[in-house]
């Protein structure tokens, strides 16, 4: 398999060949229903406790804490509205930093009560003050803050949101789906949430992690199966194919997180230096693997399309490439400009020469594009 | 907006109505240079990035934002001062 120019890792990392091994492995011998008594369920049972208990060491959580989802939405969804239905005697609200993935945001309007946007910094950062500044007004539910911006890739201070909300008695949940897998787990969540394909498991498994004594509850129907947080039939194969990834990529993390760091610093730098074009997002403290610019005049869908006409695949958070038609609120929040947007982020064997030609195609892409204006 | 200018300060606007970014921000990237610096130049605008867009246009370029008011029919007006 070649992924090369390839660059949109962020969205979705090409499968890991462990991952893969596993998976292909497992779709023989994880096919029955876990919870049944019989020889071949007791062993697709042992598949999914194997998966949990890899997870939960790889991420420094105890195995009962671990529920595999079918997406990481569905795990953002359980998680933010588990911990608000646990709350239900202190209120409704749920206050969020103003850059979570809509996903969250999704599952917030979904809900009856307020949910209030907490303001971010030019670099897409929150403050653990104005966090806790809003989530001490009464009524507030649940507060939630990402790991890592998925668009701009900054980190968040989740441990010193944690730390001053303690006190307040709100629970923080926080989506970990950018970042699980690349950077270690940050501490205080009481519900967190991950997603496999964005470090190079399958599809359609997802992680919900609830904090031991934490008060969560079902928020949608509940089901009979083996975990009680989960509904639906475990897909067993996937789950310890998304094991295997996450294993495999914590192993290898500190190497490759160096590499992809030091070619983002490259894009990064290039990027700066052309005109009229923007970085954004924590140029120290962020993703290792992603990095997000915005060019003054330009389209962001031409700017795609050009740079898949060379072979390079991108992301966009501009108003032209969403179904929505509407910016980035990410970008929005930040006060960054929207258009002409572009966000490269690296799979873990994106070579020196890909960024190479990236960077010889960036600029003659976008003079090409403010030529068509005139400018 | 408190303090706004006065549509006798305002020297040029810019009638981006119904214009999808990047165009707005374009207009105004070309025509610019029609107003002494320090005059006043308007956008008016429906398109939501403009709201973004407009202010970080004018942090990129070196231009002063100034803030946002609305024009006759209610659309979204930002404006900006010329700085060099």
């Amino acid at each position: 398999m070649t992924t090369s120019g390839y660059l949109d890792a962020a969205s979705s990392e090409p499968m890991h060949p462990a991952a893969r091994d596993t998976l292909l492995a497992a779709l023989d011998q994880g096919y029955a229903d876990p919870r049944r008594l019989h020889r071949t369920a007791r062993s697709a049972r042992l598949l999914l406790d194997n998966a949990r208990e890899v997870v939960a060491d790889c991420l420094g959580t105890r195995p009962d804490e671990v529920t595999f989802t079918a997406s990481g939405t569905e795990a953002v969804h359980r998680g933010l509205l588990g911990l608000r239905a646990g709350r239900a005697r202190h209120g409704d609200a749920v206050v969020h930093s103003a850059v979570e993935h809509s996903a969250l945001l999704h599952a917030a309007a979904w809900v009856p009560g307020e949910h209030v946007a907490v303001d971010v910094d030019r670099t897409g950062r929150v403050s653990p003050a104005d966090v806790a500044c809003a989530a001490g007004a009464a009524g507030v539910a649940v507060a939630a803050v990402q790991a890592a911006n998925h668009e701009v890739g900054t980190v968040q201070p989740v441990t010193e949101v944690a730390a001053a909300l303690a006190g307040t008695g709100v629970p923080l949940f926080v989506d970990a789906c950018a970042s699980a897998g690349r950077l270690a787990l940050p501490e205080g969540w009481d519900a967190a949430a991950a997603s496999a394909h964005k470090w190079g498991g399958p599809a359609g498994v997802g992680l919900l992690l609830v904090r031991k004594g934490a008060r969560w509850r079902n928020p949608f129907p509940g089901d009979d199966r083996v975990d009680e947080r989960a509904a639906g039939f475990e897909n067993v194969p996937a789950a310890l194919a998304a094991a295997a990834a996450l294993q495999a990529v914590v192993a290898e993390r500190a190497e490759v997180g160096r590499r992809q760091a030091a070619l983002v610093d490259r894009i990064r730098a290039a990027a700066a230096a052309l005109p009229d074009t923007e970085v954004v997002g924590d140029p120290v403290d962020r993703l290792p693997h992603l990095v997000t610019f915005s060019c003054l005049y330009v389209d962001g869908e031409a700017l795609v399309d050009g740079l898949d006409r060379r072979g390079f695949g991108v992301a966009s958070g501009s108003a032209c490439t969403a179904s929505t038609l509407e910016p980035s609120h990410v970008l929005a929040a930040m006060g960054a400009l929207t258009h002409g947007n572009v966000r490269v982020s690296l799979t873990r064997t994106t070579t020196e020469q890909e960024v190479d030609g990236l960077l010889a195609a960036l600029p003659e892409v976008v003079a090409g594009i403010r030529a068509e204006v005139g400018l | 907006m408190s303090g706004a200018p006065d549509d006798s300060e305002v020297a040029l606007e810019l009638d981006c109505r119904g214009m999808l970014c990047p165009l707005p921000v374009i207009h105004l990237g070309r025509r610019v240079g029609e107003v002494p610096v320090g005059a006043l130049l308007a956008v008016v605008a429906t398109d939501v990035a403009a709201r973004t867009d407009v202010p970080a246009w004018c942090r990129m370029r070196g231009h002063e934002y100034v803030g946002e008011d609305a024009a006759a029919d209610g659309s979204p007006r930002y404006l900006v001062r010329r700085s060099g």
